[in-house]
């Protein structure tokens, strides 16, 4: 049917994508393989006629690196508690708008609202909420104007207020801080697909399950969730992978510092060192960490496709 | 026999009531839930709106007024002049606009190849284009730096737009929708002899109008959600985009920061989102939910 003088017309169809791939994506996987593979390598030193020698040497030193191993740290700490709170909450949301008819478009515009803003700008907004307005904090003669808004909710509610981001603020509090806010940035995405799986699910498995009186919880755990397993399973795959990349949203609340004015850097991520490794001209140890985290994002994806192997339903 | 009878309609007609007050009483705990929990995904619009408004003297009140007292709307006026907003907002819809334009082109000659005609290898390529999709797009980013310094493309509005124009999921959207077209309708119109350009822009186009719709808003709102790359190649008053701009028109995040102009500041930039939001809603939420972008 088609003749093989045809090929050529499909080539011309595809050619400025070609084009561009090879440019944009194909030759930096090789480059970037090369770069990382080659000891020491910087594109300044390169470009004076520098010659590099072939090893391992990059990965070493960036596994042994302190400072990797803190965003390392931070980047699972977050991926660990923030991708199984948000998939809970989505889930439960998505459950209850689902079982309504009452405002439940009206409910669901006001879920998907996160989605559609700006990690950087909303990130200033929660700055300003937690952010406490004075100076000289961690000093004996600190002075504070206003304590924000969240502090004024826990002291409202009896408790006392916490530094969140500020001078001297603690570790736990300004991981509690990015949690909240990548959690809340989180929700409109997962809360769509499982609302959509929700609503996909055959009527018949409820009525049956309503003529047997089964219990509410049973109906949950034995029907919804394993029906809605195929889409809790690709929210947990992308949640785990948008996690590892986390970074803007750090820089919406603290800054380019990454950290409390005190201790700037304290909260980078795996891509924040990618960056900082490429505004130093450390190419080769960038490569290293990015072939790094690719490593780390196919390991999570695959034991996530194995595990929805088993568990997932149908 | 007959008290029997009446006792035991007594009793299914209190567990009926049972039920249906249990059943109530549920209802009101899933409004409850879902009511609470929206009035906290709210609640940063509404404390950025709120503060936005209100002098410096209000917003530091150390008990806070949850209306402002006094409109002060100068504070948008300031935020606009402080982070040169006029320029930012004019930079971002030239790079949104021309990429967006040229993606769409791109896009659909290599979704109509993959979706309609024949070449050698058409299987191989197609999945080698989707592995890619899992790579990070850092690891791209370390040469992709190398390279437009290399073109001299730094700070010019060409690095914006020329390295992000071919988007593989974009492709892979599009000839999900190409293919969902009969193909009895291609081959009809090769008998009448027209040629695959036509057919391409006079019915595969049109028909995919939808799609279309739903890569032109996510490929707006990344121009203007993009931080990283700007910042590393562009980073000059004549070429910053918005989210950038923003960024570092307020650079202190803690202390004393002047918050309601901050705050006017972060909802200008936030205004055009929430707008195309609220018109074009059905395509982002059916866009986002095939695609898989921020999780």
């Amino acid at each position: 049917m088609v003749n093989s003088k045809d090929h050529w017309k499909a080539w011309l169809y595809l050619s400025p994508a070609i084009v561009l791939l090879l440019i944009f994506t194909v030759w930096p996987i090789i480059n970037t393989v090369r770069m990382s593979l080659l000891e020491g390598y910087s594109g300044l030193k390169a470009a004076s006629g520098a010659s590099f020698e072939f090893g391992l040497g990059n990965f070493v030193k960036v596994i042994k690196y302190r400072k990797f191993l803190t965003c390392l740290q931070n980047t699972v700490l977050l991926c660990l508690w923030t991708v199984p709170i948000s998939t809970i909450l989505a889930l439960l949301i998505a459950v209850a708008l689902n079982s309504i008819k009452f405002l439940q478009k009206a409910l669901q515009t006001v879920f998907f609202l996160p989605y559609v803003t700006n990690s950087i700008a909303i990130g200033m907004v929660f700055a300003a909420m937690f952010n406490i307005v004075g100076s000289f904090y961690g000093t004996e003669n600190e002075i504070v104007v206003t304590a924000g808004i969240i502090n004024n909710i826990i002291e409202f509610f009896g408790g006392s207020r916490v530094n969140w981001i500020n001078y001297g603020s603690t570790y736990t509090a300004n991981m509690v801080v990015m949690i909240v806010y990548i959690v809340w940035n989180a929700l409109p995405f997962k809360i769509l697909i499982l609302l959509g799986g929700l609503q996909a699910i055959n009527k018949q498995y409820y009525e049956a399950a309503r003529v047997d009186s089964t219990p509410r919880w049973r109906v949950f755990t034995r029907i919804t969730v394993p029906l809605v397993s195929p889409m809790l399973a690709y929210v947990i795959i992308t949640g785990f992978i948008g996690g590892f990349k986390e970074y803007t949203s750090i820089v919406g609340i603290f800054g380019e510092t990454m950290g409390p004015p005190n201790d700037g850097g304290r909260l980078n991520t795996m891509v924040g060192f990618i960056y900082d490794s490429l505004s130093n001209n450390s190419q080769g140890r960038a490569s290293a960490a990015a072939l790094i985290l690719f490593g780390i994002i196919l390991v999570v994806t695959l034991i996530n496709l194995w595990v929805s192997k088993k568990r997932v339903h149908y | 026999m007959e008290k029997q009878v009446v006792m035991s309609a007594r009793k299914y007609r209190a567990q009926f009531l049972r039920q249906k007050g249990g059943k109530a009483l549920s209802l009101f705990g899933v409004y409850f839930f879902l009511i609470l929990m929206a009035l906290v995904v709210l609640f940063p619009f509404y404390w950025m709106l709120i503060s936005s408004v209100k002098t410096l003297e209000e917003y530091r009140l150390s008990v806070p007024t949850f209306w402002p007292r006094v409109l002060m709307l100068e504070n948008y006026l300031t935020a606009f002049t402080t982070a040169k907003l006029g320029r930012l907002f004019m930079n971002t819809m030239i790079v949104g606009l021309v990429s967006t334009i040229l993606s769409l082109f791109i896009t659909i000659l290599t979704a109509f190849a993959f979706a309609r005609l024949e070449f050698k290898g058409k299987e191989l390529l197609f999945a080698a284009l989707l592995a890619t999709m899992m790579i990070p797009g850092e690891l791209f980013t370390i040469t992709n730096y190398g390279t437009v310094t290399a073109f001299g493309w730094k700070n010019t509005y060409t690095v914006l737009i020329v390295p992000f124009l071919v988007s593989v999921f974009y492709i892979y959207l599009l000839r999900q929708s190409f293919l969902q077209i009969p193909n009895e309708l291609y081959l009809a119109a090769k008998v009448d002899g027209t040629k695959d350009w036509k057919y391409l822009w006079k019915v595969m186009v049109p028909l995919s109008l939808p799609t279309l719709i739903s890569i032109t808003i996510l490929k707006m709102m990344g121009a203007w959600n993009s931080y990283i790359w700007p910042r590393l190649v562009a980073n000059d008053d004549a070429h910053r985009l918005i989210t950038n701009g923003l960024r570092s028109a307020f650079t202190d995040t803690t202390g004393d920061v002047n918050y309601p102009v901050q705050m006017a500041a972060v909802a200008l930039v936030s205004a055009p989102l929430f707008l195309v939001f609220v018109f074009l809603r059905k395509y982002i939420m059916t866009g986002v939910s095939r695609s898989g972008i921020k999780g």
